[in-house]
């Protein structure tokens, strides 16, 4: 690790070296170890190991589970949201706290915690057996526990951007005879487009990207209940650090996708950065 | 949680009451419908599941939990968790703040480039990160072969654990601490230094007060997430019992072990102890906030 200890007199410059270089070995070099060990043995090999059909059917999986998850968390976040930001209740902060939960609780409790209800030996585990319905080390199980990771992060965006637009606009719309559906879908998702494409984008990539809490409820079959996380795991385990960073650079570049997208939304709409980037 | 209904006066309290009598279509359509929506969705997907933890939790029996909860391989896990999020909380305190005031403060080439990565821990997958952490500091790994020889092993030890949780942790210290910097009036910086103070007194009496509650929250954010990582960690932790083995990691293996009961024991506490800090994080963020309200 970098020097730690720098007299404050010694002024800025050293200081700006201090912040990049730790920056730089800490945060960027991880990113350029991934691509780099991935083209350790040359381009056809780096081929060869997406071409594994285990490799493939796990990035299938991931892509499915996101294409699940990201909708029902955009329904939710929106539902919540204008429930949340156009109404006064008794409350409030409460809820929103609740819906934040899942930030607090560590990846491996929230695969737990879906064990405990739908596994073999947990509350609907008898049921689920009896009608032959499997839920845990299945697809459905992944999905479950992805959402809760991913469940506060388009709220949690909308929330504040809502709050801060106010009401008037909608019900402007409303006194000139809108229908509350028009109202939203003409006033208030134009308003809330970029915040919530935001949303979506780190919800996709920490639905994507989640190892704890799939790990737990997937039972790891290959070719079946292995998301791309979970498949850079065992070729990690196997000793091919060329096949598991070739996984792995798929994902990297989802990451280096994200950030881009995101920094370009930030740029155009400051305003973004209040919500989720805190906590995150 | 009913909501006030500014057409029916009965159901008015007289706070709600609209000033503006004219003003009757104040309200919106839709919330007992998106209100229902929410609070299923929110009980089926969190609330539901996370009290089934407590309430299987209670099938041990308090004694049989607290054996669990303070057997040796399991308070050291814990332990670890929470020490090295405490170290790893701490080093990012420092280059965090360093960062958050290079990045405010200072224009140099890349400085978009640079203030964009800070986010990568947040973007990255864990596991990416844990291989690619591991790799780069074992023993023959781009840093690990220039650590190494110096007597510092990071890779497969408790060290390595700190490395992980320095990385994930770094955006929330650097991200809570960058508005509040760059809102911070140079003025005073400049008043304090022109009556003679020297650039560590003016750090020490005019910066470090007034940015003190979001260093800490974002120190208590940071800490937070570490506390409960596992992905990122257990690649490079080398996961040796008693020694370099997470709490979340223990959880893990005694669900592999299938015993359920003991693994929701070592959760709950796990549980206990994330509410509790999202409670002390609500209460800093507020501090916060009053702070900057009551400066500009």
């Amino acid at each position: 690790m970098s020097p730690t200890r720098i007299p404050a007199s010694l002024g800025g410059n050293l200081l700006l070296v201090v912040a990049l270089v730790y920056l730089g070995v800490l945060v960027a070099l991880p990113l350029v170890v991934v691509f780099v060990e991935a083209f350790a043995k040359g381009g056809a090999a780096y081929l060869a190991a997406l071409a594994d059909p285990d490799t493939r059917s796990a990035l299938r999986l991931t892509l499915l589970v996101a294409a699940v998850t990201v909708p029902l968390n955009v329904v939710f976040g929106v539902t919540a949201s204008w429930a949340i930001a156009k109404f006064e209740f008794r409350g409030k902060n409460m809820l929103i706290t609740l819906i934040d939960l899942p930030f607090a609780v560590s990846p491996v409790i929230s695969g737990l915690i879906y064990v405990l209800v739908f596994g073999a030996r947990g509350w609907f585990g008898p049921w689920l057996m009896a009608h032959n319905i499997h839920v845990i080390f299945a697809v459905p199980g992944i999905i479950l526990a992805t959402i809760f990771v991913t469940f506060p992060f388009v709220a949690r965006e909308l929330i504040p951007l809502m709050q801060a637009q106010g009401s008037d606009e909608e019900q402007t719309a409303i006194s000139l005879g809108a229908s509350g559906w028009q109202a939203f879908w003409h006033v208030t998702l134009p308003n809330i487009g970029w915040g919530l494409l935001y949303g979506v984008l780190l919800c996709n990539a920490r639905a994507m990207g989640e190892f704890g809490a799939v790990s737990v409820v997937s039972g790891h079959i290959r070719g079946l209940t292995n998301t791309l996380p979970l498949q850079i795991e065992i070729l990690h385990n196997e000793y091919n650090p060329v096949a598991a960073f070739s996984a792995a650079s798929i994902l990297a570049l989802l990451a280096l996708v994200t950030l881009i997208a995101k920094t370009l939304l930030e740029r155009r709409h400051p305003e973004l950065r209040s919500g989720i980037a805190q906590r995150a | 949680m009913p909501a006030v209904n500014t057409l029916d006066p009965a159901t008015v309290r007289p706070e709600h009451r609209p000033i503006h009598r004219h003003r009757v279509f104040r309200v919106l359509p839709g919330f007992r419908l998106t209100m229902g929506i929410t609070l299923a969705y929110l009980c089926l997907i969190v609330l539901i599941p996370l009290s089934a933890a407590f309430l299987r939790s209670t099938d041990l029996g308090p004694e049989r939990f607290w054996q669990v909860v303070t057997a040796p391989r399991v308070l050291a896990s814990l332990r670890l968790s929470f020490g090295a999020s405490l170290v790893a909380a701490l080093v990012n305190a420092l280059f965090g703040f360093i960062i958050a005031w290079a990045l405010t403060r200072r224009r140099f080439p890349l400085r978009r480039m640079f203030d964009a990565i800070i986010d990568l821990p947040f973007a990255l997958p864990t596991a990416v990160a844990g291989i690619a952490l591991t790799a780069l500091y074992s023993s023959n790994g781009w840093l690990g072969r220039w650590l190494e020889p110096l007597g510092i092993k990071v890779a497969y030890t408790p060290l390595g654990v700190v490395v992980a949780l320095c990385f994930i942790g770094l955006p929330f210290v650097v991200r809570t601490l960058q508005p509040v910097l760059a809102d911070l009036d140079r003025e005073v910086e400049r008043a304090a230094e022109t009556l003679g103070a020297s650039r560590l007194q003016t750090f020490r009496w005019v910066v470090l007060p007034a940015v003190w509650p979001a260093l800490l929250t974002g120190c208590a954010l940071a800490f937070s997430r570490s506390v409960g990582e596992y992905g990122s960690v257990i690649f490079i932790a080398g996961n040796v019992p008693m020694v370099s083995e997470i709490a979340p990691l223990m959880i893990m293996t005694k669900l592999e072990q299938y015993q359920y009961a003991e693994a929701t024991a070592i959760a709950v506490v796990m549980l206990l102890a994330s509410f509790g800090l999202m409670l002390l994080i609500n209460g800093l963020q507020l501090w916060t906030q009053r702070r900057q309200k009551t400066r500009s």
